[in-house]
């Protein structure tokens, strides 16, 4: 059983719904996400994801862009995300799911990046960017490492790529919740219990919904139906207001405990 | 390409071919080609210029293809009233595009007025400073003209914005993508629409020169009218096809937009191809005096046929770009948009090395209006 798979399985069996956290490495630099990933963990985050900056981050909405913007501007590469998350892996229960677009792995190259991962205790990676027809190599690769390839599904998704991602996704399925960008809603979209009951009849992996989430009743309601609730923007937008102040990761562990009551 | 696109593309992929084999959609499109866009464009032999570029220069015959003088000014209309037409016939009651020099956005507009739609256009907040007038155009057309303030506020901050728009309206929304770029269909859609400039220059020439040209020139920053141009040549393997891209100030990181000349194999915007990038796999900024050519990736059409030998290409930089808009202005009347300077300038350079009797075939694909502010600072 892998990390993930583990993890979902004790989410299913103590019935609480589970969080996944988004954050975007290097915002506001290197150092200071080695302290966030630690202070999630803490709190009892389920799953990390660790957004990889893309100078052309076209799926995300205006907070996650501000927020690749501070990390490229303080020179976070993929490179070295993985070389940080090689040192604390050690220091940290949660899997670990790389959230990246295609271009960055590209460059660094399928296989290389495949053996990185491996080396800095990755368990999931999820190209935003990369449909399924065209995953299968990168997947192969991963595969072979013990790394599970997570794979998004929209409300646009048709039945029949549902099931192609049933069969060639794993660890869990991350499904939009919405048409449009990553950012935090007051409320949850309406389609959301639908796309997942969609997913659960073809599919007995996990599922956790994503984009729009930002309180405890979203994760709460989410949680009714789905295996976890993912937070992306709100939490990123709390590292945005205290990325220089000595609370940061207080507050990171205050807001994540907060979510999950 | 994210998976919230994946289905209106597919759909989008269906509803274009299954335009282009109803004759009605065909009629409808040819119909407004001729008589709002004024198509047939003339073949014009440019004596004067080939006469001062030198060498054997009197004896290269020059041949401009006066895409210019399309109603709106450039080519882009070809496209934009395909596009425009076939969002209609998918049912979409709104449209979105991105622009660079504007030239696109003025297209778009126009076809969006003729055909009643509702029309929003993405453009860099850059390119809305070195570009102010094509803004008000659009404005006049009935079109929103949203600034996009992210990254180089250029063309490819524009599509990113663009294409945001589209993935949160896919239901009545039609994404009019301006460039030979992007995922498919639209790097082949483009090319289609646009190839109406390859088969009429290929006509026009067998008959003015009789015979078909040596080498044909176009700018290349998507690269859909170099592209249109080339499409109908591409059989016939004596004519040499060179795309000239952008050199800006010089062939150095964040200094020009010649993708073939510093660029390598990566994945922007739904499309694999040649990418300006660093070596993290980021995107570098581009600069070119010319809003159309500042982009940091190329057609992938335009890589292939590269790969296949079929193409060639070069850069000219900003000052030369500057020198064909003055020489094609002084010496035959025209004013060039700047993009097109870019082949104007490298038709110059070329010509002193050619032999006698060759004949050469130049897109001009738009026309300089839009420039004239950005040239006169440029001369300052």
């Amino acid at each position: 059983m892998t990390r993930l798979e583990q993890t979902f399985a004790r989410i299913r069996s103590n019935g609480h719904p589970g969080l996944v956290t988004y954050i975007t490495a290097g915002d506001p630099d290197l150092d200071r996400t080695a302290g966030i990933l630690r202070a999630l963990d803490r709190a009892g985050a389920d799953v990390l994801e660790v957004g990889v900056p893309f100078s052309d981050p076209l799926a995300d909405g205006p907070v996650i862009q501000r927020a690749t913007e501070r990390a490229l501007a303080s020179g976070t590469t993929l490179s070295g995300v993985l070389d940080l998350l090689r040192t604390i892996r050690g220091d940290i229960r949660a899997p670990i799911v790389i959230f990246s677009y295609a271009n960055p792995i590209l460059r660094l190259g399928s296989e290389r990046f495949a053996d990185r991962a491996r080396d800095a205790g990755v368990d999931g990676v999820l190209i935003l960017d990369l449909p399924i027809e065209e995953a299968d190599e990168s997947r192969t690769m991963l595969t072979q490492r013990g790394i599970d390839t997570i794979l998004l599904l929209s409300p646009t998704t048709t039945d029949e790529r549902l099931r192609r991602a049933a069969e060639l996704g794993s660890g869990f399925l991350y499904a939009i919740s919405r048409l449009g960008v990553t950012g935090a809603r007051d409320a949850l979209a309406a389609g959301a219990q639908d796309m997942v009951e969609r997913i659960r009849r073809v599919s007995d992996l996990p599922v956790a919904l994503g984009f729009g989430i930002s309180k405890p009743d979203h994760v709460r309601e989410v949680g009714r139906w789905a295996d976890a609730a993912v937070v992306g923007s709100s939490l990123v937008d709390v590292i945005a207001r205290e990325g220089t102040s000595a609370d940061l990761n207080t507050r990171v562990e205050e807001y994540v405990r907060w979510l999950k009551s | 390409m994210p998976e919230t696109l994946v289905a209106p593309i597919e759909e989008l992929t269906a509803g274009y071919y299954a335009a282009r084999d109803d004759e009605a959609f065909c009629d409808e499109l040819d119909g407004l080609l001729k008589h709002y866009v004024g198509r047939p464009t003339p073949l014009y032999e440019a004596r004067n210029l080939a006469g001062t570029a030198g060498g054997a220069g009197g004896d290269v015959r020059v041949f401009l293809k006066r895409e210019d003088l399309t109603h709106t000014g450039a080519h882009k209309i070809n496209n934009a009233l395909g596009q425009a037409l076939l969002a209609k016939r998918m049912g979409k009651r709104r449209v979105v595009a991105e622009t660079g020099a504007g030239q696109h956005g003025v297209a778009t507009a126009t076809a969006c007025a003729l055909l009643g739609l509702e029309c929003r256009v993405y453009m860099g907040t850059e390119d809305m400073r070195r570009q102010a007038l094509n803004v008000v155009r659009m404005q006049l057309l009935g079109a929103t003209v949203h600034g996009v303030e992210a990254g180089s506020k250029t063309l490819k901050d524009a599509i990113n914005e663009a294409m945001r728009d589209w993935v949160a309206n896919v239901h009545d929304t039609y994404y009019l993508l301006g460039s030979a770029l992007g995922p498919h269909p639209y790097p082949l859609m483009v090319r289609e629409f646009q190839s109406v400039i390859g088969r009429e220059s290929r006509a026009q020439i067998l008959e003015q020169a009789g015979r078909l040209p040596d080498v044909v020139v176009a700018c290349v920053g998507g690269g859909s009218n170099a592209i249109g141009i080339f499409d109908a040549f591409l059989d016939d393997t004596s004519v040499r096809l060179i795309g000239v891209e952008a050199g800006g100030e010089k062939i150095a990181p964040g200094r020009h937009a010649a993708r073939f000349a510093g660029g390598s194999a990566g994945v922007l915007q739904g499309t694999r191809t040649y990418v300006l990038q660093d070596e993290a796999g980021n995107i570098e900024l581009t600069h070119s005096i010319s809003a159309g050519l500042d982009y940091a990736a190329v057609g992938p059409e335009h890589a292939w046929l590269r790969e296949l030998g079929r193409t060639e290409y070069a850069y000219i930089t900003d000052t030369e770009a500057l020198d064909g808009f003055k020489t094609l202005a002084r010496t035959e009347g025209i004013l060039p948009a700047l993009e097109s300077s870019h082949a104007i300038a490298y038709t110059m350079q070329l010509i002193p090395t050619l032999k006698p009797g060759t004949i050469v075939l130049v897109n001009l694909s738009g026309r300089g209006d839009k420039d004239v502010q950005t040239v006169m600072d440029a001369m300052k």
